[in-house]
């Protein structure tokens, strides 16, 4: 089955084609079934080449499809790598992509452009599986902006609203400044070792770079700024609340469940190179935690319920890059998994809200849709509790194991310890916040402006088996996912042995119980019965405090960081390029030439017609030169 | 002689299509379009062939040949094409076809004049791509500037007068330093070697002082800078482009902006090679500052044609840039951009002239949501614009990441810099996907609300497929260009040797200055 690996990207890849080629005169259940048929042929033949890898004991396989290009010593192919971590990622990728593509027959079903919705996200599977399994970083690039540009192309879906064309713009051009940083990175890596293969990398690097050496700095350096971009970390995060303008099962797929996790992929796949520079590789713990705490905060004050996803996903990846800045490699892709399996299901959920609410986005105007969309309410139930790490859930296996690899850190290990239990806090408020406000309370939905009477009767749960189907098997990987062990062992072996982390009864009492904690208080806050009273009262007293106020709207704008960006990059870009639309250059030729009419000018007045005139000049000019004949 | 026939079929063809215009109107595009095909097919038998029976062996040469024309000067009619040349010839005939499919229903007036400017140009081009005679080469590079001035000044928009005599002045007064720098040239093979000799391998032997060999450098370089177009001797062409008709902007973005580039790595630094590196940094900054500069005023512009116009001076930045790395990944690069640049760049211009044929206007502001009325339009947009992003799988990647790849061996800062290229290209290509097709569909005044604008035609959709078919071989498959350039410009950097190594920002700002 191996052998066949380049069947992986080429279902979804011909599925793109044969869409795109179809200019939407495909009837919409043909364009559906090709849509999630290819990548469900995809998600087969990932499962069958898992089985072959794990029955011939993990060891990695590689294949050329055929050579790129050759130039001098640079020689990167079509070339796939298949390894633990590999293999990981394309069952993600290709099996919740699949349950998403599925869901998104049901979801999409009334929209005239199913065809291209279709073609767009075969061709985001396609790289997304070709970023994973290229073995070189050149093909690792174009998975990278293949992705990238499917993100452009999905959150600016519905076109016709310039404010989505706005959010898509923003999505891909920040990221192409982390691309950028990354490009650069891939230059110094070539020009100090000669190759872009990565297991070649990986294995000259430690050779020829002394640890903490300026270039293994700056070459992890450059690479990070990569992975912030693409996964939406400090301080390349702010495209990402903005992408929810997409269809909501492109916030699932993409902006949750698998592209935004690309840097941490990236930065797992080259972590030798981050051992090599042990300040980069702090610089990503605590830029991961900077980032779970300051999402955590925001997401806290979002009234639209994908927005707060959307918090909460720059939030929990924020935990992946904490794992990652510790070393933690398998920690940060058992979180990756368990995170793309409990917030693809959280998003499905949303969509479904959504959707019977007539595309309403504010959870302050629905309330009490427990008893309306009890399947929605389920699986927000199971997705919020595997979130918020719960017991025996998905997510509190692999954020416990992050918690305690940052605990095991020597120097700053109780500070980041205790921002990720602070986190893990802020995430339990936020996330039980939107189901208790969304699914319990007060009915507000009639009250909404767009919820009339008649809408507000129309409130009907969508019972299309395919878009419960997905939920029901994402909810199962929720509650159990955390039992699947991720065979990357092999993979990090060679990087300093994380050693099983001991921590204190005192410590394990401490996580389990401050989930919970935030569970109650949220409870308190906004679920309980007299939360119409009580509740609403001391968040009111909150907000209208000087510093509750305060923080609530700086939180609720993202930490002002798209005002500062507005104000010190946009702005003054947007400024010189009106100022200078005519080209200060063109304006030197204007010069020229206006000097040459002058000259013609003055030479044309002499031309008068006066005999008088000209016999002077004759005169003039005659003894001109005679006296410099003289002269001489 | 495959050569002469080439540039004699395109000749001959200008000449039957003038005197068939008499017979009919129609006449002269169908007479166009037979000597092109002609062309291509003696182009792809050279390609095909691979020159191992004309060439010869061992040599990165292919195909050589020399008459005398001029004895007593040392003038010959020497042609010869190697791997690098026959890509360009390939390319310029490839673009003549596209160029006559978008002037096919667009041109209606003198056709038969039209043609026989088209074909004359192409003629030129070929020439010049072709030419191992200086002077031979100079007397192309004339033949291939006056039918373009007439195509502009004829067949133009609004403002073609001012245009085309801007174009006329500064590609003449450029092309009179190049022949004062070539007459030298050979004055000082007469000097040295007692007879004059125009000849391209024997005036690599003409050693000059380092102070006149600046000065003549300077002449070729800036000849072929204003070509290209490097900052800041651009000016003059987004009003070329924007006043050109459609067929005209093809040929000048997708060839003739080359010819300069060819002429940079054929010519210039091959015969001054101590000038070209001292000079190496200077020419790698102007590349930055043209890069980032016209990216900037792309994104300002609402003209849909000048916008494209200063993309393309913004990606022959990178050509610049990695000419003047001089390494094998910078040649590489700039031949991959060259190629790749002229497929997309020719594409957004034909789509722009279909454009502006269909809503009387290039007016950005007065478009909006076309997507809805034009889906096929629109999709090609697409597809052409994020080829020149530079989206891996297309061929406009591979040039711009080989060129930025070999200019990061020469000098880091400048790479750096020039890499912030690859935001702007994404900020101002999106602008126009979003200002023109996305958004709110808006009927544009000056058509009139019962006329919608129709959907690609099939000759329109052919030229389109072939274009993004070749982008798509490109970028996956370049090793079939790469192969055949590769061993020329080998040959080049062997004869010429590398030039010193890393710059630090230091001696580049130095030497900018």
């Amino acid at each position: 089955m191996q052998q066949w690996i380049g069947l992986l990207p080429a279902f979804p890849l011909a599925g793109f084609l044969l869409l795109a080629l179809s200019r939407g005169r495909m009837p919409r259940k043909v364009a559906g079934l090709i849509g999630a048929g290819s990548v469900g042929l995809s998600f087969l033949l990932a499962a069958a080449i898992c089985i072959e890898f794990l029955s011939a004991g993990g060891a990695s396989f590689q294949k050329t499809l055929w050579v790129w290009m050759q130039v001098g010593s640079l020689e990167p192919g079509f070339s796939f790598y298949l390894d633990g971590l590999s293999v990981v990622m394309i069952l993600i990728i290709s099996g919740v992509g699949f349950l998403i593509h599925l869901y998104s027959t049901g979801f999409m079903a009334d929209d005239p452009g199913l065809a291209r919705f279709f073609s767009y996200m075969n061709l985001f599977v396609a790289s997304m599986l070709v970023l994973v399994l290229a073995d070189n970083l050149v093909l690792l690039y174009l998975g990278w902006e293949g992705v990238g540009l499917c993100s452009y192309l999905l959150i600016g879906f519905w076109y016709d609203k310039p404010s989505n064309g706005y959010a898509a713009r923003k999505a891909f051009v920040v990221t192409r400044v982390g691309d950028t940083s990354m490009a650069i990175g891939l230059f110094l890596l070539f020009s100090q070792l000669g190759t872009l293969d990565i297991q070649e990398i990986l294995t000259l690097a430690p050779q020829q770079w002394s640890s903490g050496s300026g270039i293994a700095v700056a070459a992890a350096a450059l690479l990070l700024g990569g992975a912030v971009g693409k996964s939406a970390q400090l301080p390349l995060q702010t495209w990402l609340p903005d992408a929810m303008a997409g269809p909501t099962p492109i916030s699932a797929l993409i902006h949750a469940a698998t592209m935004v996790t690309a840097g941490v992929y990236l930065i797992a796949r080259t972590h030798v190179l981050f051992e090599l520079a042990p300040s980069v590789q702090l610089l990503v713990a605590f830029i991961g935690l900077a980032t779970l705490l300051m999402a955590g905060f925001t997401a806290l004050t979002q009234r639209d319920i994908k927005r707060i996803l959307a918090y909460s996903t720059i939030s929990q990846i924020g935990y992946m890059f904490l794992a990652l800045g510790v070393g933690a490699w398998s920690a940060a892709v058992f979180h990756l998994m368990t995170h793309a399996f409990f917030k693809a299901l959280l998003f499905l959920a949303a969509g479904t809200v959504i959707l019977s609410l007539h595309h309403e986005h504010d959870i302050f105007r629905m309330g009490a849709m427990r008893r309306r969309l009890p399947v929605a309410f389920l699986s927000f139930l199971v997705g919020s509790a595997a979130l918020t790490a719960l017991p025996f859930t998905s997510g509190f296996y692999s954020k416990d194991e992050i918690l305690l690899a940052a605990l095991a850190q020597p120097q700053y290990g109780i500070w980041l310890w205790s921002g990720g239990v602070l986190g893990a806090f802020l995430t339990a408020l936020y996330s039980f916040r939107l189901v208790f406000v969304v699914f319990f309370g007060g009915d507000h939905h009639a009250h909404s402006p767009h919820g009339d009477e008649q809408a507000h009767d129309a409130v009907v749960e969508n019972t299309n088996p395919a878009m419960f189907f997905p939920l029901l098997i994402l909810g199962v990987l929720s509650l159990l996912g955390g039992l699947i062990h991720v065979p990357v062992d092999a993979v990090f072996a060679h990087g300093a042995g994380h050693e099983e982390a001991h921590a204190s009864q005192l410590i394990h009492t401490v996580m389990i119980l401050v989930p919970v904690f935030g569970v109650v208080i949220s409870w308190f806050l906004y679920g309980s019965k007299p939360y119409e009273k009580a509740g609403q009262h001391s968040r009111k007293r909150l907000l209208e405090s000087p510093i509750g106020g305060f923080l609530n709207r700086f939180w609720f704008g993202g930490w002002g960081m798209d005002t500062l960006y507005n104000f010190v990059f946009v702005r003054p870009f947007v400024a010189l390029a009106q100022v200078n639309r005519r080209d200060v250059i063109d304006l030197l030729y204007s010069w020229v030439v206006l000097l040459a009419r002058l000259g013609n000018s003055a030479v044309v007045m002499t031309q008068t017609g006066n005999l008088r005139w000209y016999a002077i000049s004759l005169v003039g000019g005659l003894v001109l030169v005679i006296s410099l004949g003289v002269w001489r | 002689m495959i050569l002469l026939w080439l540039i004699a079929i395109l000749f001959l063809g200008g000449a039957l299509a003038w005197a068939s215009e008499g017979l009919d109107a129609r006449l002269p595009r169908v007479v166009a379009l037979c000597s092109l095909l002609l062309s291509l097919g003696l182009v792809l038998w050279l390609w095909i062939s691979g020159g191992a029976q004309v060439g010869t062996p061992g040599g990165t040469w292919w195909v050589l040949d020399s008459w005398a024309w001029i004895p007593r000067f040392g003038i010959a009619l020497s042609v010869g094409i190697d791997g690098l040349g026959l890509l360009m010839l390939v390319l310029t005939v490839f673009l003549g076809l596209m160029a006559l499919g978008a002037a096919w229903n667009e041109i209606s007036q003198r056709t038969g004049f039209f043609y026989f400017n088209l074909l004359w140009t192409l003629a030129g081009v070929v020439g010049v791509f072709t030419a191992l005679d200086l002077f031979l080469f100079f007397f192309f590079w004339e033949v291939m500037l006056i039918p373009m001035y007439l195509i502009i000044a004829i067949w133009g928009h609004e403002n073609r007068a001012y245009a085309a005599m801007k174009f006329f002045l500064f590609t003449q007064v450029s092309g009179l330093l190049l022949l004062l720098a070539i007459l030298c040239l050979a004055y000082f093979h007469f000097v040295q070697f007692g007879v004059f000799s125009f000849d391209y391998f024997a005036l690599q032997n003409v050693v000059l002082e380092e102070r006149f060999q600046m000065w003549v450098m300077l002449g070729f370089f800036i000849g072929f800078a204003t070509k290209l177009p490097a900052f800041p001797l651009h000016s003059w062409l987004p009003d070329a482009h924007s006043q050109a008709p459609t067929a005209g902007s093809v040929l000048l973005a997708g060839v003739l902006l080359k010819t300069g580039a060819y002429g940079l790595i054929r010519f210039t630094v091959p015969l001054f090679p101590e000038a070209s590196a001292s000079f190496a940094p200077v020419a790698m900054s102007i590349a930055a500052i043209g890069i980032l500069y016209c990216a900037k005023l792309a994104f300002a512009q609402n003209d849909i044609k000048r916008l494209i116009a200063y993309t393309s001076v913004s990606h022959m930045g990178f050509v610049l840039l990695g000419i003047y790395a001089w390494n094998l990944y910078g040649l590489q690069g700039a031949v991959m951009t060259m190629l790749a640049h002229g497929l997309s760049s020719a594409a957004l211009f034909m789509l722009a002239g279909g454009l502006q044929h269909r809503l009387h206007t290039r007016d950005m502001d007065k478009m909006s949501g076309l997507w809805a009325q034009l889906p096929m339009l629109s999709a090609m947009a697409l597809f052409f614009s994020v080829a020149a992003v530079g989206m891996p799988g297309l061929g406009n990647f591979i040039g711009e990441f080989l060129s930025l790849l070999g200019a990061f061996q020469a000098s880091r800062s400048i790479t750096a810099i020039s890499a912030l290229g690859l935001i702007f290209a994404a900020v101002y290509s999106l602008w126009v996907i979003q200002k023109v097709f996305h958004g709110p569909y808006k009927i544009p005044e000056g058509v009139g609300r019962s006329a919608i604008p129709e959907d690609l035609s099939t000759v329109e959709l052919v030229c389109y497929a072939l274009m993004a078919l070749g982008l798509v071989w490109m970028g996956m498959y370049p090793q079939s260009f790469l192969a055949l350039s590769g061993p020329g410009l080998e040959g080049l950097l062997q004869a010429v040797g590398a030039f010193s190594g890393e710059l630090g920002p230091a001696a580049a700002l130095g030497g900018a200055l």
